[in-house]
């Protein structure tokens, strides 16, 4: 998206690892979110409070209003580049319910009796614009073909390195071109990371074996801080033992969670919106249903469960109170998800319900960037020509916590931004000079990697940080096991110095860069661990057992993580940026603390 | 995943003979034999990584999602096309598994060939909506039933698959090929384009359409499930009704 609106103005190349339609935006499901109204009243300040509580109060809210805002006009931008959303019947783009996306309820009356539709004071709202259950897949092809169509640069299946620093400014990149083993220099204006995520760090994970978090990686190398990295989404229905994602639009359109004993254990989490509350809740419940020993058979997992009947019984569907589904309804809403169950589970969903677990899916931290994606290098200053969107930015309109359906529309809105703003910066500046060997270090790295034999299998190393991240630093921590993950992880960073690469060739050195993408991974691991100890409470996606409540006092800020040599990361802290309005008089908070519930 | 799931009851040994080729070592590509101990819902992608990690870092694939929706792992898997991450263990006949790179396209290195003139081919069709209309305010409006029209293709994730099970594309490396026709389908027949003519014309070219021989290895090899040949078909009869609309 940056690329496309920065090429508009200024000459433009997209450098990556992959071919851009191999990108993980292609793999995200259920929609983007925008309050369109077009099947029922919304608002974009409804929706910028859904994302505020959604992110348990960490969330920047200038921000998000403008996420919020820009993300109705985004919609239609998209629509108009060729975008195929479902349609309703008069035409328009249709809409379906997510996790966390409400509006008030119009009839809440707070002394109905608990547990009546009047006691609820909001309810969910149809908000998620979809294209089926492929919505990522149609956003990252429609992108693309506007690049083409604009005459956008692609340099496809090249790696990068490094950052070119200098004077305190970015001026360019070294990338590898993995076809050849050549490295390149790139010399620019300004640079923009959009590396995306580093599930890759956890055992279970939806995410690609691309996503290493490079771009994240390798600033937090040259000294700049990552931002908010202890709150990790694990998204609650992922397919058991593979941690496919099974998109919450299952649960969107009426698919309920069920555990051993066949119980809807959601109603005893989230009284009100049930399977509906957000992913950092249902993953917890779920955690908590198996710890309590009614997974499945006992084991660590339970059932999803979209059959019509099913939804039928419960009244769940969207269709619900005035008509029931069939399962041809069903195949309809939810076809990839059905064939996904179908091949790697064995299980036919409209027949039998589905097994889940939590699976590591999306970084709310990562460079902490401004409303129009500038990296800053701390609290205050920024990193002139250095920008970046999508997961890999923290600006932070998810907090603590990301609603199902708010990644796509933040890589839309802000990637819009960051491009605009990246154009103007570019056709501001002169090029600056750069040093005359910039790929030096990058070439020493490499050749040390060849050099060396190869030891110790590097995938032992990739276990072994998976298993101490997914069982020390996963849904629940506490200081014991933040303590454990630590160590693990400086030790890993040890044994990955001695590494050596088996494969000495030059092209499609694959194995090579294998063992770069786990040093970035070590790296952003030890940046989250160390981020997870310091914060002494519960929010969001952070949960530790040891300190189970939010601390407001001591804790309502973003976390921001430098590298710190031998001693593995320094936390410091920065202040959540908080509207104020005039009330009576008086200037209070726009969005005032509340105890979140569901 | 392969091998680390070895002591449970259910594992299987197969015997993965792989295609191998090193352009820095020249000849001829070679093929070599490895023993692998898999689970039956490992997918064959899991039992060519547990190689690479385990036997021989070098064995040179591309892969990404793993779970078939970025199109990174085509290969041919016993004598068809596929994705190595959508085919599962136990689906596989016998205890052999033989895996070889897409064909019709130049081998750089083991299972990864030269995607560039499949690319191009596709760059060839404008694969990208053309409305030089002024936009609405909101969106164009456009009701279910022409939307439906061209969902089937919209699904395409360019893995190559079809274009390289393709006869024809074989014979000749000029003819646009399956994929690209896909794509143009995927624009020619939604309401809010323009350029149908135009894409048209291009498909009607000696590489274009014609080529097509109705083989149906496309619609086969789909990972996607697109009815590929219809809708090459479709094009074909667009180009000589010179009409896309609904009721054709």
């Amino acid at each position: 998206m940056a690329a496309l609106e920065a090429s508009r103005r200024v000459g433009t190349a997209v450098v990556s690892k992959l071919y851009p339609t191999r990108s993980h935006t292609g793999a995200a499901q259920g929609g983007i979110a925008a309050a369109l109204a077009n099947l029922e009243d919304d608002s974009w300040e409804n929706h910028a409070y859904d994302t505020i509580k959604g992110g348990d109060f960490l969330v920047d809210q200038t921000a998000a209003e403008i996420l919020c805002r820009e993300a109705v006009e985004c919609i239609y931008d998209l629509e108009h580049m060729g975008l195929p959303f479902d349609r309703t019947v008069d035409g328009r783009i249709s809409q379906r319910r997510f996790g966390g996306h409400t509006k008030p309820n119009p009839k809440y009356d707070p002394s109905a009796p608990a547990g009546t539709e009047a006691a609820k004071p909001r309810i969910p709202v149809m908000r998620s614009c979809h294209s089926a259950d492929r919505t990522g897949h149609m956003i990252l092809q429609t992108l693309y073909q506007q690049c083409i169509k604009q005459g956008v640069a692609f340099f496809d299946e090249f790696h990068m390195l490094d950052l070119i620093l200098e004077d305190g400014e970015c001026r360019g990149i070294v990338a590898i071109e993995i076809a050849t083993g050549a490295l390149h220099v790139f010399h620019a204006k300004s640079v923009l990371l959009a590396t995306g995520g580093f599930g890759r760090m956890f055992k279970v994970s939806s995410n690609a074996y691309a996503l290493t978090g490079d771009g994240p990686a390798i600033a937090y190398r040259h000294g700049m801080p990552l931002e908010d990295m202890e709150f990790y989404q694990f998204h609650p229905t992922g397919i058991y033992r593979l941690g496919i994602l099974l998109s919450e639009a299952c649960r969107g359109d009426g698919g309920i969670m069920f555990n051993g004993q066949g119980e809807r254990f959601m109603e005893r989490y989230a009284p009100n919106l049930k399977d509906l509350a957000s992913r950092d809740v249902c993953s917890r419940s779920i955690y908590q249903e198996v710890r309590a020993g009614r997974g499945i058979g006992g084991k660590d997992y339970v059932h999803l469960d979209i059959r019509a009947e099913t939804m039928n019984k419960y009244k769940s569907s969207p269709l619900h109170p005035d008509q029931n589904v069939d399962s041809h309804w069903v195949e309809k809403r939810l076809p990839d998800i059905i064939e996904f169950a179908r091949t790697y589970l064995g299980v036919d969903p409209i027949k039998e319900p589905m097994p889940i677990q939590p699976t590591a899916h999306y970084a709310m931290g990562g460079l902490p960037t401004d409303l129009d994606g500038r990296v800053h290098r701390n609290a205050r200053d920024v990193v002139p020509g250095l920008y970046s969107a999508g997961e890999s930015a923290c600006l932070s309109v998810h907090g603590a916590n990301r609603l199902g359906t708010n990644s796509l529309v933040d890589l839309v809105v802000y990637g819009r931004r960051s491009g605009r703003a990246m154009a103007d910066y570019a056709s501001r500046v002169e090029f600056h000079s750069i040093p005359a060997h910039p790929e030096a270090a990058a070439k020493a790295a490499i050749d040390d990697l060849l050099g060396r034999p190869r030891t110790e299998p590097w995938a032992r190393l990739r276990d072994e940080m998976q298993a101490t991240m997914m069982d020390h630093c996963g849904v629940f921590r506490t200081e014991e096991t933040l303590v454990k993950a630590r160590d693990d992880i400086a030790n890993l960073k040890q044994r990955y110095q001695r590494l050596g690469v088996q494969d000495k060739g030059s092209v499609f050195n694959t194995g090579l860069l294998e063992i770069l993408e786990l040093g970035n991974l070590l790296d952003l691991a030890e940046a989250t661990v160390a981020s997870a100890l310091a914060r002494r409470e519960s929010r969001g996606a952070h949960s530790r057992e040891d300190f189970p409540n939010r601390d407001d006092n001591a804790f309502f800020k973003h976390s921001l993580a430098f590298a710190n040599g031998q001693e593995g990361a320094r936390v410091e802290y920065k202040d959540v940026d908080v509207i104020h309005v005039e009330k009576d008089g008086e200037r209070v908070p726009k969005y005032p603390l509340e105890v979140r519930k569901y | 995943m392969a091998d680390t799931m070895a002591a449970d009851a259910g594992t299987r040994r197969l015997t993965v003979r792989i295609k191998r080729y090193d352009p820095e070592q020249g000849g001829e590509p070679r093929w070599q034999e490895f023993q692998v101990d898999a689970h039956p819902m490992d997918r064959v992608l899991d039992v060519l990584l547990s190689i690479k990690w385990n036997q021989d870092e070098a064995l040179g694939l591309r892969r990404s999602c793993a779970h078939g929706v970025c199109g990174s792992d085509a290969m041919r898997i016993n004598g068809k096309n596929g994705l190595a991450c959508k085919l599962l263990v136990n689906t596989l006949q016998g205890d052999v598994l033989t895996v070889e790179p897409i064909l019709g396209l130049p081998v750089i290195k083991d299972l990864i060939v030269d995607m560039k003139p499949f690319f191009d081919h596709y760059k060839s069709v404008m694969p990208y909506l053309v409305n030089d209309d002024p936009p609405p305010t909101t969106e164009r409006l456009q009701s279910p039933e022409e939307r439906a029209r061209f969902d089937e293709t919209t699904k395409c994730i360019l893995c190559a698959c079809c274009t390289t099970a393709c006869p024809p594309f074989w014979g000749n490396e000029k003819y646009v090929g399956p994929a690209a026709i896909v794509n143009a389908h995927r624009f020619i027949f939604d309401s809010r384009d323009q350029a149908a003519a135009e894409r048209l014309e291009i498909l009607n070219d000696g590489e274009g359409v014609w080529r097509c021989r109705t083989v149906f290895n496309c619609t086969s090899a789909c990972p996607r499930d697109i009815h590929v040949t219809k809708a090459i078909q479709e094009v074909k009869h667009a180009m000589l009704t010179g009409s896309t609309s609904l009721n054709d």
